[in-house]
C-alpha cells in the first residue's frame, strides 16, 4: 500500500529516546543476577529433573548455593568446580546436593572452574545452535506458509489432548501453534517437570510438554507440507529457565515482553529487567522470535486514547531486544485490534495504527491481535468482527495474525471454533492478497493524520520516560493504567547483587555468536 | 375460588411463524466426515427435539473430525409464566443518585476492595467495573465520589484479600472469576467464602462474585450475597451494594 506519510526524523527521535531508557534500565541492572538466571545457567549445563518432593534440581542446587551464601559468584564455576573435583557430571552434583550428599563451595582454582564452565556452555550452545539449523534445514525443505502466518491458540490442559487439537489446526490451516499455559504458572518460582495432564485454562510449560508438542508439530508439518512453528510463554517468574527449555527443544516462538510481567502480574520490575535480557539473549542465539504484549494494553485502557502507548512500548521492546542481540526478523512486537465497535470510523483507526506499526518497523516480524474486550457472546458479530481484523491485518501486511474465536467471550476454543476462524482468514487473505499495493492512503486524510497524531503523542511519550527513567514512568500507571514500584511485586528476594569474581559463561558466547548470524 | 396464577406463556423458537419453532444448531463429531457421519447428525439432532432435522452444511475437518449445521424444528415449548427467576431485588440507580444515596445512608464513604482471586490472572472484569474508566461508557467505582475503591488486580490469594480487607475495613468485597476451565472458580470461591467465616467476616461485609460465567443463582448457591455475568456495569454492582447495606442496617 502506498505509505502513510510520516517524519522519518521523529521517528528517529522516538526510537533514540527508546534507545537510551532501554540502556539506562540495562546499565542499572547489571550489577545483578537472579535465581532463575541461575537456575537457567545449570539448566543449559545439563541439570535437569527433580527430587522426591517434585522440587527440580536446578532449583534445589541454586537454594543450595544461596543457603551457602554464595551464590554471588555465579553458578556455573561453583558446579563445574565440584565437577572437576570428582571427575562427575553437572546433573550428578546436582543429585548429590539434593540427596544431601553434598555441600558446594566456591572454585579454589577459579580459572580452572571458569575454564570448565565455559567448555559445558559451549557443549550448550552447540546443542542449541544444532537445533537452529536443524529449523532452518526444515523450512528450506518443507516451506512455510505466507505470512500473514495464522497463529492458533491451544488450551486443553493435557498435552496429550492439546497435541491431538494442534495436528487439526495444522492441518486446517495454522502456521503457528502456541501452547497457552495453565492459569497461574507464570506465578510459580519453578518450572513444573515432566508431561502434564492437568492445568487450568491452559497447559504446563514443561520441557517434556515442549519436546511432545515439537516431535508432533514436525510429524504434522511433514504431512502437510510445511514447516509449523510451536509458541510458549518466555515470560512470569522464570524466563530465562523456559527460554533455554524452549532452544534446546526448538521452540519456534516465545512470548517474551520486557514489561509485562511487572504490569499484569506484578512481578517485581528489577527481577523482570534482568531477567527479560538474559532469556532474549537465548532466544536470540537460539534463532527464536520473540512476541511483545503491547496487545494487553488495549484491554485495561481505551484502544484508541491508549495507541500511543503501543507505540512507544514496542519502541522499547524493540531496543531492550537490541540489547539482548534479537535481530529485526526475531522481533514479533505486538499490537491489536480492540477498539469500540460502535466508534465512529474505528475501522479507519485500526487500519492507521496497524499502518503506522508496518512503517516505524518495516522488518519487524509484527505481531496482531485480535479484538477480545470487546468479544460479546453474540458469536455472529464475533464472527463480523474478526473479519474485520483479517481485514486490517492483510493490508497492512501484519508477519503474525493471531486467530479471533468468535467464542472469545465464552470459553476456550472448541475445535470448530478454531475451523470457522481459520476459513474466515484464508478467505479474506485470498480474497484481498494483493488489495495492499493496489489502493493508496489519502494524503493529508483522516488515517494519515490518525497515525501522524498517534506518532507525535508517542514521541513526547518516550520523551517523558527518559526524563525520569523507565520505573518512574512505570510506577505513574503510564502504561495500562496499572502502577507497580520498583520495590514492589513478587520475586524481589531472587534478585541477587553479583560478586566481583562473578562469572556466567553465556552472554560471552551467545551475544557474539548471535551476532556473527547477522 | 379466584384463580391467582398468572395466564400461560407458551413458547418455541420463532423463524418467521408463530410456533415453527425453527432453529439452528453447529457441532463437530469426532469421526471423518461420510453418509453414516451425516445421517448421525441427523439423529443426533432429532434426539435433541429437532423436528424434521436437515443437515444444512457438513466439512471435514481433518484428523477425524467433521463439522455440522443443522436447522430444524423444536418440538418442545415452556411455559414462561411458570418459572421463577433468582436476581437481585433493587433499584439500579445512576452514578450520582448513588452516591447521593451513599452519603445520605452511611454518612462516610464506602469502602469497596476487589480483585481476581488465586490463580485467575484475567483483569478485564474487575477493570471494567472498579478502575476510572469503567466500561462501555460506564464510569468504574474509582469515580464515585462516596466509593473508596481498592482493586487489588489479578491473582491475589484469598489470604491476601481478606487481610486487606480487614485493614481496609471493606464494606463490600468483589471477586472476579474469568477462567471457569474445569470448575476451578467454583473451588476459588469456596475458599474465599470459607475463609470469611473463618475470620468471623462473613456477615460484616457484602460479599459479590462478577463474571462471565456467574450468575446470581450460582452466587447464592456459593452463599455470595450476589453475582453479576456480562453487561454488568458499576452502577449495577453499587446499586446492589448501598442497597444492602441499607437492608442490613434495618434489619
Amino acid at each position: 500500500m502506498s505509505q502513510l506519510h510520516l517524519d522519518p526524523a521523529q521517528i528517529e527521535r522516538a526510537r533514540e529516546s527508546a534507545r537510551r531508557i532501554a540502556r539506562q534500565v540495562f546499565d542499572q541492572m547489571s550489577p545483578y543476577t537472579t535465581t532463575t538466571v541461575e537456575r537457567a545457567t545449570l539448566r543449559l549445563l545439563g541439570i535437569d529433573g527433580v527430587d522426591a518432593n517434585d522440587v527440580p534440581l536446578p532449583n534445589r542446587v541454586v537454594s543450595h548455593l544461596q543457603e551457602q551464601g554464595i551464590l554471588q559468584h555465579g553458578a556455573a564455576t561453583i558446579v563445574a568446580a565440584a565437577m572437576n573435583e570428582r571427575g562427575w557430571s553437572a546433573q550428578q552434583v546436582a543429585q548429590a546436593v539434593a540427596d544431601g550428599g553434598l555441600t558446594l563451595v566456591r572454585a579454589t582454582d577459579k580459572t580452572a572452574a571458569r575454564r570448565s564452565a565455559q567448555a559445558l556452555a559451549e557443549a550448550a550452545c552447540q546443542k542449541i545452535a544444532s537445533q537452529r539449523a536443524l529449523r532452518e534445514d526444515r523450512i528450506k525443505t518443507l516451506g512455510e506458509g505466507p505470512t500473514p502466518w495464522l497463529y492458533l491458540i491451544v488450551a486443553t490442559g493435557n498435552i496429550h489432548e492439546d497435541v491431538i487439537q494442534a495436528r487439526a489446526a495444522a492441518e486446517q490451516g495454522a502456521d503457528i501453534i502456541a501452547v497457552i499455559r495453565s492459569t497461574g504458572q507464570s506465578l510459580l518460582d519453578y518450572v513444573p517437570f515432566g508431561a502434564t495432564t492437568e492445568g487450568f485454562g491452559g497447559t504446563y510449560a514443561t520441557q517434556e510438554n515442549f519436546r511432545l508438542m515439537r516431535a508432533a508439530l514436525d510429524e504434522i508439518g511433514a504431512k502437510v507440507g510445511r514447516y509449523i512453528r510451536l509458541t510458549n510463554y518466555c515470560s512470569g517468574l522464570c524466563m530465562p529457565e523456559i527460554a533455554a527449555m524452549g532452544a534446546l527443544e526448538r521452540l519456534d516462538v516465545m512470548l517474551n515482553d520486557s514489561m509485562y510481567g511487572i504490569i499484569f502480574r506484578d512481578i517485581n520490575m528489577q527481577r523482570t529487567f534482568i531477567d527479560q535480557f538474559f532469556s532474549r539473549m537465548v532466544n536470540a542465539f537460539a534463532g527464536v522470535i520473540i512476541n511483545t504484549g503491547e496487545d494487553n494494553y488495549l484491554t485495561t485502557a481505551d484502544a484508541y486514547e491508549a495507541a500511543h502507548t503501543v507505540l512507544a512500548s514496542q519502541l522499547i521492546n524493540e531496543q531492550f531486544a537490541v540489547l539482548s542481540g534479537l535481530k529485526p526478523d526475531q522481533m514479533g512486537l505486538g499490537h491489536a485490534f480492540e477498539i469500540h465497535p460502535e466508534l465512529e470510523n474505528g475501522f479507519l483507526w485500526e487500519l492507521a495504527h496497524a499502518q503506522l506499526a508496518r512503517q516505524v518497523f518495516p522488518d519487524a516480524m509484527l505481531k496482531y491481535m485480535p479484538p477480545t474486550k470487546h468479544m460479546t457472546g453474540n458469536i455472529f458479530k464475533g464472527q463480523v468482527q474478526n473479519t474485520l481484523f483479517n481485514v486490517v491485518s492483510s493490508v497492512t501486511q501484519q508477519n503474525i495474525h493471531l486467530l479471533g474465536m468468535m467464542t472469545e467471550a465464552i470459553h476456550t476454543p472448541f475445535i470448530q471454533d478454531r475451523f470457522l476462524a481459520i476459513q474466515n482468514a484464508r478467505y479474506v487473505f485470498g480474497t484481498m492478497k494483493d488489495l495492499h499495493s493496489e489502493i493508496e492512503f489519502k494524503r493529508g486524510g483522516q488515517i494519515e493524520q490518525r497515525a501522524q497524531a498517534v506518532l507525535l503523542d508517542a514521541e513526547q511519550m518516550l520523551a517523558t520516560i527518559e526524563g525520569i527513567g523507565l520505573p518512574a514512568a512505570i510506577s505513574q500507571a503510564m502504561f495500562a493504567e496499572i502502577a507497580r514500584t520498583p520495590s514492589g511485586g513478587k520475586g524481589l528476594d531472587g534478585v541477587i547483587e553479583k560478586a566481583g569474581d562473578y562469572y556466567n559463561p553465556f552472554p560471552d558466547l551467545m551475544l557474539a555468536r548471535g551476532a556473527s548470524h547477522a | 375460588m379466584l384463580d391467582t396464577r398468572p395466564p400461560e406463556q407458551w413458547v418455541r423458537p420463532y423463524g418467521d411463524t408463530l410456533d415453527d419453532g425453527r432453529m439452528q444448531v453447529s457441532f463437530t463429531l469426532p469421526v471423518a466426515l461420510d453418509e453414516t457421519s451425516k445421517e448421525g447428525a441427523k439423529r443426533l439432532a432429532a434426539l435433541m427435539g429437532l423436528e424434521e432435522p436437515a443437515v444444512v452444511h457438513a466439512e471435514e475437518m481433518g484428523q477425524g473430525f467433521s463439522f455440522y449445521i443443522v436447522y430444524g424444528q423444536c418440538k418442545h415449548r415452556v411455559d414462561l409464566s411458570s418459572l421463577q427467576v433468582a436476581k437481585p431485588d433493587y433499584e439500579v440507580l445512576d452514578k450520582a443518585g448513588i452516591d447521593a444515596l451513599i452519603e445520605r445512608a452511611m454518612g462516610r464513604r464506602m469502602v469497596v476492595i476487589g480483585a481476581c482471586i488465586e490463580t485467575d490472572a484475567h483483569t478485564v472484569g474487575i477493570d471494567a467495573i472498579m478502575n476510572m474508566k469503567g466500561f462501555n461508557g460506564h464510569k468504574g467505582l474509582e469515580s464515585y465520589h462516596q466509593i473508596r475503591a481498592i482493586n487489588l488486580g489479578a491473582q491475589v490469594d484469598s489470604e491476601d484479600l481478606v487481610a486487606r480487607a480487614i485493614e481496609e475495613q471493606a464494606d463490600v468485597i468483589l471477586v472476579s472469576q474469568v477462567v471457569t476451565q474445569k470448575n476451578i472458580h467454583l473451588d476459588n470461591l469456596t475458599k474465599l467464602g470459607d475463609l470469611l467465616e473463618a475470620e468471623g467476616l462473613r456477615d460484616k461485609v457484602i460479599l459479590v462474585v462478577g463474571g462471565p460465567r456467574i450468575s446470581h443463582e450460582l452466587a447464592k448457591e456459593l452463599g455470595y450475597d450476589a453475582g453479576f455475568g456480562s453487561k454488568t456495569y458499576a452502577e449495577d454492582v453499587a446499586s446492589f451494594a448501598i442497597h444492602e447495606w441499607i437492608h442490613r442496617k434495618a434489619a
